[in-house]
């Protein structure tokens, strides 16, 4: 224990602290101006882009406002409009659609997962393999979403004349169907999400010594063995990272929305951050959507919340 | 275990299966770039004509950059916001991250933890009250707007703030009782040191700056201010039933980033899966 009366928990050499009198006090300030100096920008970027309009948004969901009424049309109307939001069936529609695209997250975990144990241990050109399965990461959301609304076009796109051509008379309409439509964002949503995923857990099985597979082989572990007794929990902490983004950033989808089926066909495919958008930026709702982003906002507090509780559980490290 | 236990011609039949999945990803790229080649009544023509019959690549493509929408101004604004973005958020995000973690000063955790806490908030419950202060302040509308929208990223004085943790206090000690002060030490031995950690987080703040669709359809409205994915999404709904347009519009916006990807891929590949960054 020697070692941390030498050195304090701000990791400064013990030589450096206990110098008295005036000239350690001038330093002391010195030191506190250029600190401020070197975070001031960061600081005042965070307060006055985040920090205030988080709060903002807190109280503006109180009120019913219109963007067109000017300040002083503000009515303030205490918890009215989230009385609104539970009755609201397009709002309730859009939450369902959020908790459904849930199902999203462990599918493209799963196949990620598959795929990088893959490619880490049983392929040759890995790197090729890693630049494909990113392209969609990197590439141009609208672009790409343009591009497979044209594929699924449900008339004479390629999707289904392939499909009229190995035999179903009548193919879905994708996006055109209220049934498919959410079911098409998603399945487009797993394959834009399975690079970023791919590229975490190949990194978590790098990190894995090599010499507890090679001590398992030994004992006659198989394959199967090993990837339960060894690679799934040493991957645990990058499943659950993973988990906790994935569920988050489900709840942040909007651009595939607005370039694809803007919320529809009525209302299948709204989300969360679609409503909100509509309602704020279409309705001019300011009110009311400031209450969708404060019920936004409380989804993401509670999901990390819940980790920092659920990670010490699940996780084996 | 790794590859010994593995046989070559195992290892050649998974690689074939493998590459055949890879197709899976890649055809819509490659849908896009043939189709941006052909002329419009081909283009739904079945089966899928994967080299086109008449070429009308030069066409199509002088279409989308010269016509109505011409894209080469949509590109200059995307090089502007992308490039000015990344300048001004390295630079702030190297500076922080130094201050918060080789600077001693009372108030440091405190601030930090005020600044990690704004990480939980989602970008998009904070866009309301941005545009009415936008609105407000004159920057609605305007580059230097959308500019300083993306600067201020916290995730790039995280990931900096690690790597800077890794430079010994020693060098820092050292060089102030040489007498140099923080912006010296800072920018002769700190900024050198962490140079390689910046230049991912550029990349990748580059990429996402020139992806973004969200903040430009909130704040800009004049179309000659587009970024490419808002002119990109406004071109499909002008253009409406000329797919070979759209396409050469859509393989247009995504080039760059996979030239910018293919040379930079290893220090993406790397940056993505060391800090674990979602854009």
């Amino acid at each position: 224990m020697a070692r941390d009366v030498a050195t304090p928990p701000g990791g400064l050499p013990a030589a450096a602290v206990p110098m008295a009198g005036k000239s350690a006090r001038s330093l002391g300030r010195r030191e506190t101006l250029a600190g401020f100096f070197f975070v001031s920008p960061m600081l005042i970027g965070v307060f006055v882009l985040v920090l205030l309009p988080i709060a903002a948004t807190l109280v503006l969901s109180f009120a019913d406002w219109n963007f067109v009424a000017g300040w002083n049309g503000i009515r303030w109307v205490g918890f009215d409009n989230f009385r609104k939001l539970f009755e609201d069936t397009a709002f309730l529609r859009s939450v369902r659609n959020n908790l459904l695209f849930l199902l999203t997250v462990p599918v493209y975990m799963l196949i990620s997962m598959v795929l990088a144990i893959v490619i880490d241990r049983y392929v040759y050109m890995k790197d090729y393999f890693k630049v494909a399965y990113f392209m969609p990461y990197i590439s141009n959301i609208v672009a790409v979403a343009v591009v497979w609304q044209v594929l699924f076009q449900p008339s004479y796109g390629p999707v289904n004349e392939m499909l009229k051509a190995i035999g179903f008379a009548n193919p879905p309409k994708w996006f055109a169907d209220p049934h498919y439509a959410l079911f098409t964002l998603m399945g487009i949503s797993v394959w834009l999400s399975i690079g970023f995923n791919l590229i975490i857990y190949i990194a978590g099985l790098q990190s894995i010594p090599k010499d507890l597979y090679e001590a398992a082989a030994i004992d006659g572990a198989n394959g199967w063995t090993q990837f339960r007794r060894i690679t799934m929990p040493m991957l645990s902490p990058t499943s659950f990272f993973l988990l906790v983004t994935g569920i988050i950033s489900t709840f942040k989808v909007f651009d595939l929305i607005a370039v694809t089926t803007q919320g529809g066909p009525i209302g299948s495919t709204s989300m969360m951050v679609w409503y909100l958008y509509d309602q704020a930026f279409v309705n001019l709702k300011v009110g009311y959507a400031s209450s969708v982003a404060a019920v936004l906002f409380l989804f993401v507090m509670m999901i990390t919340f819940g980790q920092w509780g659920a990670q010490k559980k699940w996780v084996n490290y | 275990m790794r590859s010994m236990a593995v046989q070559p011609w195992r290892k050649g039949i998974v690689t074939a299966v493998m590459l055949a999945i890879s197709v899976l990803f890649l055809l819509p790229f490659v849908w896009m770039l043939v189709t941006s080649f052909k002329s419009e009544n081909e283009v739904f023509a079945y089966p899928i004509q994967w080299i086109p019959k008449h070429w009308r690549a030069i066409e199509n493509y002088k279409e989308v950059w010269f016509g109505d929408y011409p894209f080469y101004r949509y590109y200059w604004n995307s090089i502007r916001v992308g490039v000015a973005t990344t300048l001004i958020s390295c630079t702030v995000s190297s500076l922080a991250a130094y201050g918060f973690s080789k600077i001693q000063f009372k108030a440091r955790n405190g601030l930090f933890a005020i600044v990690l806490a704004t990480y939980m908030v989602p970008g998009q419950a904070t866009l309301i009250p941005q545009f009415i202060l936008y609105r407000n302040i004159g920057l609605f509308d305007s580059l230097v707007g959308l500019i300083l929208i993306g600067s201020f990223s916290v995730l790039g004085t995280f990931m900096l703030r690690q790597f800077f943790m890794g430079v010994h206090q020693e060098f820092i000690e050292s060089a102030k009782i040489d007498g140099a002060g923080h912006f010296r030490i800072f920018w002769s031995i700190g900024f050198p040191l962490v140079k390689p950690a910046v230049a991912t987080y550029a990349i990748l703040r580059f990429i996402w700056t020139w992806n973004d669709y969200q903040n430009p359809l909130i704040f800009l409205r004049t179309d000659k201010l587009y970024t490419l994915p808002l002119a990109v999404q406004k071109f499909t709904s002008m253009s409406g039933e000329f797919y070979s347009l759209i396409m050469a519009a859509a393989v247009s916006a995504i080039v760059p980033l996979f030239i910018v990807f293919v040379i930079g891929q290893k220090s993406v590949i790397e940056g993505i899966a060391l800090g674990g960054v979602k854009g």
